[in-house]
């Protein structure tokens, strides 16, 4: 136990020396996305709601999502350019340990982003059911997923370069084609088929029916348990690979 | 408190250690001496668990590196070549995160971190950031991490690297102080002056093997105690006496310029294997 707190613990004051940096530079993004397709597209209503209240949870989703998928460049540096991760792999720290500790880090960056995003949305006169627990499970679930699989990838790689490339190639398709800007279903339907296997179209739709006060589909939380649980072990078995 | 069996690591076709076997007292400091690539980095990240083994066996306070994995890792602490502190965090913070990493209580992790910093002379840095601190104290703070949870064993792989002739020293001293308080200390290095200095043992490794183990003073003595570096034939060339009377006689014979010197262990390397260390 003591190890899973010394390794969030890290993450956690690095953060906050880091505060006003991450803060700003979280805000950047979704700021921008408001401002432009808020306005360019603010006469538009889907499924009754403005494009703003559209916007709004789409945001939630996949700043979670690449939040707590950012934790993979933290740990790279700390491997690769610091050899920190050297110290913990030196430790008597069990792989569920380290992996649970990055995790959760993970965790509180993506709700840090989320709650930025909330503020701003109140800015733009957004404000939808934040209250609903489905509403922060969803981002819990989302966060847990991405955060494990950044914790493996950054065990998998050998550079910098092959994260960077995950992350044009994976995470920055399924944040615009993840139901974050439009509804998944205007698409074509090979193409839907596709999205369904993404788990940010689960997250999408579970935090916007949440955060609109709609009935939960259970379905989407069970099958975003199944993923997070699946990439946390997964992560575990990459730790030990990350050995030379 | 290290016995090391038949080691072995390759990388695809590459030997980087070719049967390594060895065995290392309790409050032994022990030397592992070679030229860059001979294995000394591998033999310690094999030992600590950052690489894995081809083939052998270890063990480090009697628990398998391996089958035993966190028994054993409670039972060292490692300084890399390289300083892999936090950079952003505080001295403080380095050695709080450490200790917590090895499962000190809050109590324990206060009382050793001041008795360490004191004992390093970084006590009235303790709130600074890592990154605002020289390259000596950074390299001492390594060293008193690496101590904090008072481990049995302390690996140093070449801890003086990169620094300066007096930081060098100083911390020599400290490894010294280290070892009379009956730590294990297992250096790796290819200074010939720490070796001789600080082990008690030394180890010559080359090319993955290992190709003689003794005192300091016991391989000197097996290539001689005087050495004259002359020029023959427009080369240089080293020649070794026992005694100086030897040594003053061949001189007289010499028409060129010459040096006289003690025997050291580079010299002993050079005649086992052929090359020089540094």
């Amino acid at each position: 136990m003591s190890g899973f707190i010394a390794v969030y613990l890290r993450e956690m004051l690095i953060l906050r020396r880091r505060i006003r940096r991450q803060v700003l530079s979280m805000s950047v993004s979704p700021l921008l996305y408001m401002i432009a397709f808020g306005y360019a597209m603010g006469g538009i209503k889907i499924e009754g709601h403005s494009y703003r209240e559209f916007l709004i949870p789409g945001l939630v989703a996949m700043s979670s999502m690449t939040q707590a998928f950012a934790i993979a460049v933290d740990i790279n540096v700390a491997r690769f350019y610091w050899h920190i991760f050297e110290e913990f792999q030196a430790a008597p720290l069990s792989n569920i340990a380290y992996v649970s500790g990055e995790v959760l880090a993970g965790m509180t960056r993506a709700f840090l982003s989320v709650a930025i995003i909330l503020v701003i949305g109140l800015f733009f006169r957004v404000c939808l059911n934040y209250s609903a627990v489905a509403f922060w499970l969803a981002i819990a679930l989302d966060s847990f997923i991405f955060a494990s699989l950044a914790v493996g990838l950054a065990m998998l790689v050998k550079s910098h370069a092959d994260q960077a490339m995950f992350t044009s190639f994976v995470i920055t398709p399924m944040a615009f084609l993840g139901g974050t800007f439009f509804p998944v279903d205007r698409l074509p339907v090979w193409a839907q088929k596709i999205l369904f296997f993404l788990p940010l179209t689960h997250a999408s739709k579970a935090i916007r029916a949440s955060a609109y006060g709609h009935p939960v589909d259970y379905s989407s939380y069970l099958l975003l348990a199944i993923i997070g649980v699946v990439f946390f072990f997964g992560a575990i078995h990459c730790v030990n690979r990350a050995r030379d | 408190m290290i016995r090391i069996e038949g080691l072995k690591k390759s990388y695809g076709a590459i030997k980087a250690l070719d049967g390594i076997d060895l065995h290392v007292a309790a409050g032994e400091l022990f030397a592992y001496l070679g030229p860059n690539g001979a294995g000394k980095t591998t033999t310690i990240r094999i030992l600590t668990g950052l690489t894995r083994r081809s083939a052998g066996d270890a063990w480090l306070g009697g628990f398998h590196i391996e089958k035993e994995g966190l028994k054993a890792k409670k039972r060292f602490g490692l300084v890399m070549q390289s300083i892999n502190l936090d950079q952003e965090l505080t001295v403080w913070e380095n050695l709080d995160i450490h200790g917590r990493l090895f499962g000190m209580s809050a109590g324990e992790r206060k009382k050793k971190i001041d008795q360490m910093l004191s004992y390093i002379d970084l006590i009235d840095r303790k709130t600074a950031l890592v990154k605002q601190l020289s390259g000596g104290m950074k390299r001492r703070l390594t060293i008193a991490r690496a101590m904090i949870h008072s481990p049995e064993i302390l690996f140093l792989d070449e801890p003086t690297v990169g620094l300066d002739a007096a930081i060098r020293r100083r911390i020599w001293a400290l490894i010294k102080e280290i070892q009379e308080e009956g730590t294990t200390i297992f250096l790796t290095t290819h200074y010939i002056e720490e070796a001789e200095f600080l082990a008690d043992r030394v180890a010559f490794l080359d090319e993955g093997r290992i190709v003689t183990i003794d005192t300091p003073q016991a391989l000197m003595s097996r290539t001689g105690a005087w050495a004259i570096d002359h020029m023959d034939a427009g080369k240089m060339k080293t020649q070794y006496f026992q005694t100086r009377q030897e040594a003053d006689t061949f001189i007289t014979r010499q028409k060129e310029s010459y040096t006289l010197r003690r025997v050291n262990l580079e010299d002993s390397f050079l005649l086992l294997t052929g090359k020089k260390v540094g």
